[in-house]
């Protein structure tokens, strides 16, 4: 059984239609990458697999792990092991990193039926997967993404990732904002984080994050919906032809 | 008239049958009472008290507070004044040199020289009935150039039981120059019943005086707090309040505060407000002399069908050149039901100043939300920790350690207790 199997996705936001029949199916150990031009509906599909309420899905259908996705709260996606890296991650002045995300790991343990771990704890397991991200620890005791640089909020998702270590893990444009040592951390650490339980969906605009994270799929989006599928050699095909093609192939008519 | 001397009527009994006052402290009281009469309650014509209706507490008939209350459970504190029901109960044993701390009882003539010269009683029915009532009241001098490192805690416990009473707690803190101390006055209630009180607080700093005065409110859900606090500063004194209002049902508080050349005033303000109750916070800064500078946040947090009110008056007279001033009040509105009314009153009449002010009326936001929901942390819980952030950075402005430690754990379970 796939582990996340899309069927025929639309979905709104107000009256405007984003997403217009995505169908897409990624199994645990895959790498998918999605691709596109700006506006294609590569951010809205990621946001609708987290549960982004601003987004009204209005046709079709998401089975993750056997459950209905759509039935869940953007809280228990996160329990059942659905994790976004978001591409413009929230500042929220007051609250720990520490905090928030000993309280996150714990809320999935105990969603887990694992036990929950102590400041000790905590700390024991996070020390290592800084050191992966080069973070510097007293970043623990900053509140969550307040007056961070653009590469330090990516680094960060990518840290809260492994710590939370999710079962489908989507990275929406993980590369953008990013100079080349910070994409090449990043990247190590979405790299060491595959595995063959685990499926990841990386949504990017420009193939240079695909030469650090190579895919086993490439999909290309466009107006909301894929229209092209193929392996990793289709992003360089891409990168070389820009995406100006795909709209006469496919959606001429919706265009006039 | 009729409905003022009605009002009014009733306190003349508690007025009269209070125990004779010291001969010299008579005058006051009765000059206040007098004044009293006259002004009767605010009503919300008046445009002090527009969105603060007090008839609740015109309208009740209050006894004197009851004596015999033990409040001593309540000291922790190494230097503490102990007031239940506005009978002192309590005091230290020893202080440090250059500090006394007790009742104004103990030293007439160094309160008689400072009481009720700040805290005007012509514009403030409230004042002037506190002052009427004064029976007792908590003192405390600080030498010139002492500087007291232990905070001063002046702690009042309320009962509230079948007869609702009335008490007017007093303090009065004169800071000489070149001191330092720290004041916390904290006010908390106990049992079901109504209470009224109604607090008067007078600080005078000395020049180059360093004063922090912390004022902790957590009176019952069903109690009524009127408060008022009157801070003078000399030359280059430097004065932070900081008001910290969670209970009542009714609540008012008043931090004035009047600046002299050099000084520098902060008046922060944290209010948490649930059901029922109205909160109203009224400031006032005074830039009396030239380069004085002030800067003022006050926050607040409302849920189910409560109101609050700020107004922030900051006066810059004609000599008070080159005065730098800022004013902040930021409000999250957690209902649909809960009402804020918020109002900055700027009366410049110097030219070259600085003077801003914003204010702020707002949800929860939901992006923020969101990011915490896709970690795994559940609606509520991301709730009651964007509640507890927004509320943060007034509690992280305590320099009390004690303090400021039983606030966080006082704010925490108050939000989480707020989600079951």
């Amino acid at each position: 059984m796939a582990l996340l199997e899309i069927k025929d996705l639309h979905a709104t936001v107000g009256d405007r239609e984003i997403l217009r029949g995505i169908n897409l199916t990624v199994n645990a150990g895959e790498v998918h990458a999605i691709m596109g031009p700006n506006g294609s509906g590569k951010s809205t599909l990621a946001q609708v697999l987290a549960g982004r309420e601003l987004y009204a899905v209005t046709e079709g259908s998401i089975t993750y792990d056997g459950k209905d996705l759509l039935e869940l709260s953007p809280e228990d996606r996160a329990r059942e092991g659905v994790f976004l890296a978001f591409q413009y991650p929230v500042e929220i002045p007051g609250v720990s990193n520490m905090y928030f995300l000993k309280a996150a790991l714990n809320t999935i343990r105990k969603h887990r039926g694992m036990e929950e771990y102590d400041a000790m704890d905590f700390l024991n397991v996070v020390r290592d997967k800084m050191k992966i991200m080069k973070m510097d620890q007293t970043l623990l005791n900053r509140p969550v993404n307040a007056g961070f640089s653009g590469g330090e909020k990516k680094r960060n998702e990518i840290f809260q990732m492994a710590v939370l270590e999710p079962k489908l893990a989507v990275l929406d444009e993980t590369d953008s904002g990013l100079d080349i040592d910070a994409l090449r951390i990043v990247s190590a650490g979405v790299n060491a984080m595959r595995a063959p339980e685990r499926a990841m969906i990386v949504v990017t605009h420009y193939q240079r994050l695909l030469n650090e994270i190579v895919p086993d799929y490439v999909h290309v989006l466009a107006e909301g919906k894929i229209v092209k599928s193929g392996g990793k050699e289709l992003a360089l095909e891409l990168e070389a032809e820009g995406y100006a093609d795909l709209y006469d192939e496919t959606e001429a008519v919706s265009r006039v | 008239m009729t409905a003022v001397s009605e009002q009014t009527g009733a306190w003349l009994e508690l007025f009269t049958n209070q125990l004779p006052a010291p001969a010299w402290l008579a005058p006051l009281k009765n000059a206040a009472f007098a004044r009293f009469s006259e002004l009767g309650f605010p009503t919300t014509k008046n445009e002090e008290w527009r969105f603060t209706n007090v008839a609740p507490i015109a309208r009740t008939k209050f006894a004197a507070g009851r004596q015999g209350v033990k409040a001593a459970k309540f000291a922790k504190g190494p230097i503490q004044l102990a007031f239940a029901n506005g009978h002192l109960v309590s005091r230290p044993e020893s202080l440090p040199k250059g500090l006394e701390a007790g009742s104004i009882l103990d030293d007439s003539a160094a309160a008689m020289q400072h009481l009720g010269k700040h805290a005007g009683f012509d514009e403030n029915a409230f004042v002037a009935l506190n002052t009427a009532m004064l029976a007792d009241a908590a003192f405390v001098r600080v030498a010139r150039g002492a500087v007291i490192e232990e905070p001063i805690e002046i702690f009042f416990l309320t009962t509230g039981t079948s007869q609702a009473t009335a008490v007017h707690p007093r303090v009065l803190v004169v800071v000489g120059a070149d001191a330092h101390c720290t004041i916390v006055e904290r006010y908390v209630g106990t049992g079901e019943g109504v209470y009224f009180n109604n607090a008067v607080t007078e600080i005078v700093a000395g020049d180059r005086a360093v004063v922090d005065h912390y004022k902790v409110q957590q009176e019952t859900v069903n109690a009524f707090h009127i408060s008022t606090l009157q801070a003078n500063l000399g030359q280059s004194a430097t004065f932070a309040s900081h008001s910290i209002s969670l209970g009542g049902a009714l609540v008012r508080n008043d931090a004035n505060t009047t600046l002299s050349e050099g000084s520098d005033a902060t008046l922060n303000g944290l209010y948490i407000v649930n059901g029922t109750q109205h909160i109203d916070n009224h400031t006032k800064i005074d830039h009396a002399m030239p380069h004085g500078t002030s800067h003022e946040v006050y926050k607040g947090i409302l849920d189910g069908k409560s109101h609050a009110v700020f107004n922030g008056k900051i006066i810059v007279r004609k000599d008070a050149q080159k005065t730098d001033s800022k004013q902040t009040n930021k409000n999250l509105v957690l209902s649909d039901n809960a009402v804020v009314d918020t109002k900055p009153e700027l009366q410049i009449w110097a030219d070259d100043v600085r003077c801003t002010h914003g204010a702020t009326i707002g949800q929860l936001d939901g992006e923020a939300m969101f990011y915490l929901q896709s970690r795994g942390i559940g609606k509520r819980e991301a709730r009651s920790l964007l509640t507890y952030a927004f509320a943060q950075d007034i509690v992280d402005r305590v320099k009390v350690p004690a303090l400021r430690d039983s606030l966080e754990k006082m704010l925490f379970e108050k939000f989480h207790e707020h989600d079951q």
